[in-house]
């Protein structure tokens, strides 16, 4: 093979495997062992000096989970990836690696409910603090930096679904300022946008969704993109000043375009412990060899489910940015010219009573809370994950009464717009 | 050569053809990288010869160490640089006087000096610079593949044991 760059869907099946070393298995193995036998005592010595490549124990690394890793940092074009046991522990790896006690963030303000209620409160206990702003006002990033700022986090495409956020522009701030921001592109995966080709340095997923993308396995990824230079930076100490526990190695400097990654390697997952298991690196891994397949079948058919809801007459709006009529749609056209993704939110003139209606009515669509499944997926916020909030809470998150949000899979798209027709008839 | 983009067949022949290496600018120091990368290589057979005027006349990692490049009473296949692009210049030219002539020069990751390339290259001698070969060898090897690091190497071929355990692999891969 030449050293022409592969394309994608090619990448999708082979990047990071090769026939097993010892056996041949053409299949990444599940090396399913918490522990490798060193060599002799010297390379022992070697590997927990982080001198040399290679396995100890499968908390800090794992060959099938490496496999993965090396399959997501080249779909996404960065140097090194680590996978993680959940979307949510990523972002605290990320996050440990940039932030000392009494740091700051700043995030976009649509996003994952449970990435809010992580930065909102748990993050606090570790003394993160993290400062809100607007995707649709990226001038809103830099009003909200300040000296202890060390960050910028954004989804690619913003939950609840249809927002999607020009990252060159917040990027640009980002770089003025001297900060590596961080992408959540778990609703776009790589296959519609790839974060690092506007100016993102940092990109964190929930392998649970599109990756794995068959609704059976948690687990995330942190990809490093090689572009942010910690080293010799005094902000990140984690990066650039000495570690004592490697002997005084800093790590930013020893592992070059690659030491972010690593940092999340042998200090965060290390330490604070959420390690993948090998078995579900597999079935995610399993997942992403069709993911270019199924994202584009995802796009597809959200598009006509959303255009047929939008002229339905128990539909009072759809919020899907492949819609002409969207206020996202241009965004969406630069963004991601291949499809808006899986995932949007429509609101029902019947409100409350026909959003529970309608859920209960369906018969393909399944009532749950998650996205990114091979199966089509509703769920009705305002009676379930948004529940607790008052009414003026659950419109300013994008939940209100009359709220539905759908994941499209990838069945038959007539039978989705049945399913949606005889429940909304019902309704 | 495009020293913005080495083809990997060209890195593999330098690694897989050079034996004697004298490393310039190596350290005592274990965190060092130029130690970590003298070591890793000492591992995989070859005959690091470490260069520091600091540490003349004493060991490191069992190698006696010598003050310059002509100090070294032996052939030398390859030159590596562990000192600042600035610092290449001259030491290139101290290769260049060696007699017989290395094959390669090769400067570490981050160290880059096109006028001193440009000079080795005139003489016949291959040049790599902003590249390390423990990464390198790591990344043609595939064992780099075990840390998660993008290796931008794609085969159907199995990697090859090194015959020395199962945690190192060789550049014999097909």
């Amino acid at each position: 093979m030449t050293d022409r760059l592969p394309g994608f869907d090619t990448l999708a099946i082979h990047a990071g495997a090769a026939p097993d070393a010892a056996t041949g298995a053409r299949a990444t193995p599940i090396y399913q062992t918490t522990s490798f036998v060193f060599d002799d005592v010297d390379h022992a010595a070697s590997l927990f000096g982080l001198q040399a490549f290679g396995n100890i124990y499968s908390r800090i690394g794992n060959p099938t989970c490496a496999v993965l890793e090396e399959r997501v940092a080249a779909l996404e074009g960065g140097t090194a990836a680590l996978a993680v046991a959940s979307g949510h522990a990523a972002q605290v790896l990320v996050f440990n690696a940039l932030m000392q006690p009494g740091d700051e963030f700043v995030a976009g303000n649509k996003l994952y409910g449970g990435s809010i209620n992580q930065f909102t409160h748990t993050f606090k206990n570790f003394g993160w603090n993290v400062a809100w702003a607007d995707p649709d006002e990226p001038a809103s990033f830099e009003a909200a930096i300040t000296p202890r700022t060390k960050a910028i986090f954004i989804e690619s495409i913003a939950n609840p679904g249809g927002v999607i956020v020009d990252i060159k522009a917040i990027a640009a701030i980002a770089k003025k300022h001297r900060l590596p921001l961080i992408v959540d592109n778990t609703m776009a995966s790589p296959y519609l946008i790839r974060p690092f080709e506007h100016g993102a340095d940092i990109i964190v997923h929930s392998a649970t969704k599109f990756l794995g993308g068959h609704g059976n396995s948690i687990g995330g990824l942190i990809v490093d993109g090689g572009s942010f230079n910690f080293a010799g930076d005094d902000r990140y100490p984690a990066l650039s000043k000495p570690r004592p526990e490697y002997g005084g190695m800093v790590l930013g400097e020893t592992f070059g375009n690659f030491g972010f990654a690593i940092a999340c390697r042998v200090l965060g997952l290390r330490d604070l412990g959420p390690a993948l298991s090998p078995f579900n690196a597999f079935m995610i891994l399993t997942g992403i060899e069709t993911l270019p397949l199924r994202m584009q079948r995802h796009s597809d058919n959200a598009l006509a489910v959303a255009t047929h809801l939008a002229a339905h007459h128990k539909v009072s709006w759809v919020s899907y940015p492949g819609l002409p009529s969207d206020r996202y749609y241009q965004l969406a056209k630069e963004y991601c010219p291949k499809g808006a993704g899986a995932v949007f939110t429509f609101g029902l003139k019947g409100g409350y009573e026909a959003g529970i209606k309608l859920v209960s009515n369906l018969k393909l669509f399944s009532h749950l809370a998650n996205i990114g499944d091979t199966r089509s997926l509703v769920i009705h916020p305002a009676s379930t994950t948004h529940r607790q909030l008052t009414d003026a809470q659950k419109t300013q998150a994008g939940a209100g009464p009359e709220v539905v949000r759908l994941s499209i899979g990838i069945e038959d798209k007539a039978d989705l717009i049945d399913d949606l027709d005889q429940a909304l008839d019902a309704a | 050569m495009n020293h913005d983009n080495y083809p990997n067949d060209y890195i593999r022949e330098i690694l897989k053809s050079v034996k004697t290496i004298a490393l310039v600018g190596a350290s005592q120091n274990p965190a060092r990288p130029s130690w970590i990368v003298t070591k890793y290589l000492l591992e995989r057979d070859y005959d690091v010869i470490p260069v520091n005027p600091g540490l003349a006349g004493g060991e490191l990692l069992g190698r006696k160490v010598y003050g310059t490049l002509a100090d070294i009473p032996v052939p030398i296949d390859m030159v590596e640089i562990f000192r600042n692009s600035a610092a290449a210049g001259p030491l290139t030219d101290e290769a260049l006087a060696l007699d017989p002539l290395p094959k390669v020069i090769w400067m570490q990751l981050s160290v880059r000096n096109d006028e001193a390339a440009a000079r080795a290259e005139a003489k016949g001698i291959k040049v790599v610079m902003d590249r390390c070969p423990k990464i390198e060898f790591g990344r043609l090897s595939g064992e780099i593949s075990w840390q998660g690091v993008n290796s931008r190497m794609l085969s159907a071929k199995r990697p090859v044991l090194s015959g020395k355990g199962f945690q190192k692999l060789s550049l014999n891969r097909p």
